[in-house]
């Protein structure tokens, strides 16, 4: 088993909690890891990405090959394109449809939603809106685009929501819930492989 | 145990588990984590000595106190990026020539690629300057399991040692196993012979002397290391010399049926030795890996015959700036690229920008606006989150160069008869290097304004705490800086009219005069009212 993840967004929307929960769920499957981080100026409001490597044999380069990832896991459209390059021909795109506009010359959304069409094997969802009707905050949107992404990840399911529950216990039994719940309904909105 | 670790945290707990009794760092990316997660570690520890471990003022009193440290026979770290390496290097040099008593590990973060920095200085280059023993590790592990084998080797050869780290490492988690032993500090065994601290002449060259002939030594380590690892492959013609995380670019790309020559580098100086066997074993060709400057690939033709091609960074191989990736050294070794889409042309830039709410914000807005009235003004910016001001929306600066050149600049303009001359630096910044060029400035009534764009902390890197917090109208009076002179506004929006008239005031009075605009960083704000909340 060997997943190569692109996690993408803006600085400050959580990808990096996106994760931990999947590290979370791969180390106690007993899977290698190895996650490289943006950390420093480019965290203000600009594009940050990390390089999600989890595999059953060990991992050498820290950094995914052009064309290596299975996966994009993005929390804004256009970012999810930025690294399209890095995406094998028939890997997965899973964004959140809702664009993060910080910048004068952002793109035309419709023409950006037909670009991540464009791509046979991918999911786009208003995470932030799900989140909210499975009574979760705003804020919780990363975990719905996790729910979404698990069938790509190659983790069950059942061992996924039993990572989320682990990295948010020391906040308490609510904040568990609503997690839990903002991960099902992205699993429930998403595709089944 | 396990842990799924940064490459900096491996080395604080690395550190931490041998028996370090001090961090010494100022922060800098990607170095930063090494010194929170030992704060970390000491806010939570609960039995077992104590560790140092509040911030420095600047690299160099860094590299200093952790030198009066080992002194004192304890283990000291002393951490910091690239350019940190540029501001302690008057300390780090002669500490090579003192030599150590208790152990001394400098770590250099380097950051090929310049993520959020100015250059890509590779500070291997500084170990073989300083003629010390280099450690690039090539896993978190190894970073881990390293920082235990440089302090006894460095208290063993009685040298300091030289960490490695470039951005990948620094900031890529992966599981470490750590020991579970509980952590022994040194006793304070006194230097043997206090002369080697002492670097009169006389006793210095006795120094140097030790140090020259101690480098078979520290090379022969190396070439016995267990970091460093060559072997003969069936295809021989062809040998690969990977250092530090290339290690890893190689290996990801490495296929069994190529049967090259290969030899692994994670210990320097270089092991000659291993690279000379590589060519004994049929070697025509060698590609040199190295995340970095060519450091290796410029000194091994000296040491192998000069029929052997040697490819890399230089002979274009590899390409000669920016970091590795398994990309170019994919291509490096000969094979295809992997079939993959083609880049989307409707992305556009996404460059960071200051915080919505950012006092930095309000400061630029009423600098822009008084400048505009003088007919050619010079604005010295410098290095913090307010170097964004450089960028749209503001183009507020016109020059960046390292910590404290705004000041010095700024001074050096006015010297050459710029009006209106001014400088634009960080709390943190002005604490760490600003401070001595504001005592030029006065010392020569320099006609120059320093803003100083206080937002009480060290923002960029995160929200550490900031040396002059509290302190700065002080330290500006007495550096000499006339009181009627340091002036002091809250950048905020309501606030413009008044910090634009104090501006101006002080842009037509001749002479050095500071402007503090002070409001504390929204994101250490933010944190402090949750924290606040927290607690009821």
């Amino acid at each position: 088993m060997k997943k190569d993840i692109i996690l993408a967004g803006v600085g400050g929307q959580g990808i990096l909690s996106i994760a931990t929960v999947i590290g979370e769920a791969a180390l106690n499957e007993g899977l290698y890891l190895k996650q490289a981080e943006v950390h420093g100026m480019s965290q203000r409001g600009g594009d940050v990405q990390s390089n999600l490597r989890i595999s059953s044999d060990p991992i050498a380069s820290d950094l995914i090959a052009k064309g290596g990832a299975d996966l994009i896991i993005s929390l804004e459209p256009m970012e999810a394109l930025r690294y399209v390059e890095y995406l094998k021909p028939d890997g997965w795109i899973v964004t959140s449809s809702a664009p993060f506009i910080n910048i004068p010359n952002y793109p035309d959304l419709d023409e950006l939603k037909r670009h991540v069409e464009s791509f046979k094997n991918h999911v786009m969802l208003d995470v932030e809106s799900l989140a909210k009707e499975a009574g979760a905050p705003a804020q919780a949107a990363n975990m719905v685009l996790l729910g979404a992404a698990i069938p790509m990840l190659g983790i069950d399911h059942d061992k996924m929501i039993e990572g989320v529950k682990r990295v948010f216990a020391r906040k308490g039994d609510e904040v568990v819930a609503k997690n839990v719940a903002a991960v099902e309904a992205g699993y429930a909105n998403g595709i089944k492989l | 145990m396990k842990h799924l670790l940064l490459g900096d945290e491996a080395i604080a707990q690395g550190a931490i588990d041998a028996g370090l009794s001090g961090v010494y760092a100022y922060p800098g990316t990607p170095s930063t984590e090494i010194t929170e997660f030992i704060q970390l570690h000491e806010s939570r520890r609960k039995t077992g000595a104590p560790i140092f471990c509040k911030w420095a003022t600047n690299e160099k009193t860094a590299m200093e106190a952790a030198l009066g440290m080992s002194y004192m026979g304890k283990r000291a770290l002393v951490c910091m990026k690239h350019v940190g390496m540029n501001v302690c290097a008057d300390a780090f040099m002669n500490a090579a020539i003192t030599g150590v008593n208790g152990g001394l590990i400098v770590v250099a973060a380097d950051d090929p690629s310049m993520h959020s920095s100015q250059n890509e200085q590779d500070s291997r280059f500084y170990g073989r300057f300083a003629m010390i023993p280099i450690f690039e590790p090539s896993s978190q592990q190894e970073a881990y399991d390293m920082m235990e084998v440089a302090y006894l080797m460095s208290e063993r050869l009685h040298t300091p040692i030289l960490m490695r780290v470039t951005t990948r490492m620094a900031h890529s988690r992966a599981v470490v196993i750590t020991k579970d032993s509980e952590p022994q500090q040194n006793a304070m065994p006194v230097p043997e012979n206090v002369k080697h601290f002492i670097l009169l002449p006389a006793f210095a060259k006795q120094n140097y002397n030790e140090l020259v002939e101690a480098q078979t030594v520290f090379e022969q380590e190396a070439v016995e290391s267990t970091y460093n690892a060559y072997s003969k492959g069936k295809n021989p013609k062809i040998g690969v010399v990977a250092t530090g995380i290339a290690w890893n670019y190689l290996m990801e790309n490495y296929k069994e049926e190529m049967g090259y020559s290969l030899l692994k580098v994670s210990q320097y100086p270089f092991p000659k030795a291993l690279v000379k066997q590589m060519v004994s074993d049929g070697a025509e060709t060698i590609i040199v890996i190295e995340e970095g400057q060519p450091v290796i690939e410029e000194l091994i033709p000296a040491y192998i015959p000069s029929y052997v091609k040697v490819l890399g960074r230089l002979s274009g191989t590899l390409p000669r700036v920016g970091e590795l990736s398994p990309d170019c050294v994919r291509q490096a070794l000969g094979l295809e690229p992997l079939p993959k889409n083609e880049s989307d042309s409707i992305v556009v830039a996404r460059p960071p920008a200051l915080c919505q709410g950012c006092g930095h914000r309000d400061m630029y807005a009423a600098l822009n606006e008084v400048a505009r009235e003088y007919p050619s003004p010079r604005i010295f910016g410098d290095i913090g989150c307010y170097t964004l001001g450089a960028l749209s929306p503001f183009h507020a600066i016109h020059a960046c160069v390292e910590m404290g050149a705004s000041i010095t600049m700024s001074k050096g303009a006015a010297d050459a008869g710029q009006h209106p001359s001014i400088a634009v630096i960080g709390d943190s910044t002005f604490t760490h290097s600003g401070i001595t060029g504001l005592l030029d400035c006065v010392n020569s009534n320099a006609n120059v304004v320093i803003l100083i764009s206080d937002n009480l902390t060290t923002g960029m890197t995160g929200g550490q705490d900031s040396a002059g917090t509290g302190k700065l109208e002080q330290i500006c009076c007495g550096v000499g800086v006339e009181k009627e002179h340091v002036r002091v506004v809250v950048p905020l929006p309501k606030n413009m009219e008044e910090i634009k008239q104090v501006l101006r005031e002080e842009i037509d009075y001749n002479g050095t005069s500071v402007v503090i605009a002070r409001r504390e960083c929204i994101q250490t704000l933010k944190r402090h009212l949750k924290a606040k909340k927290q607690q009821g």
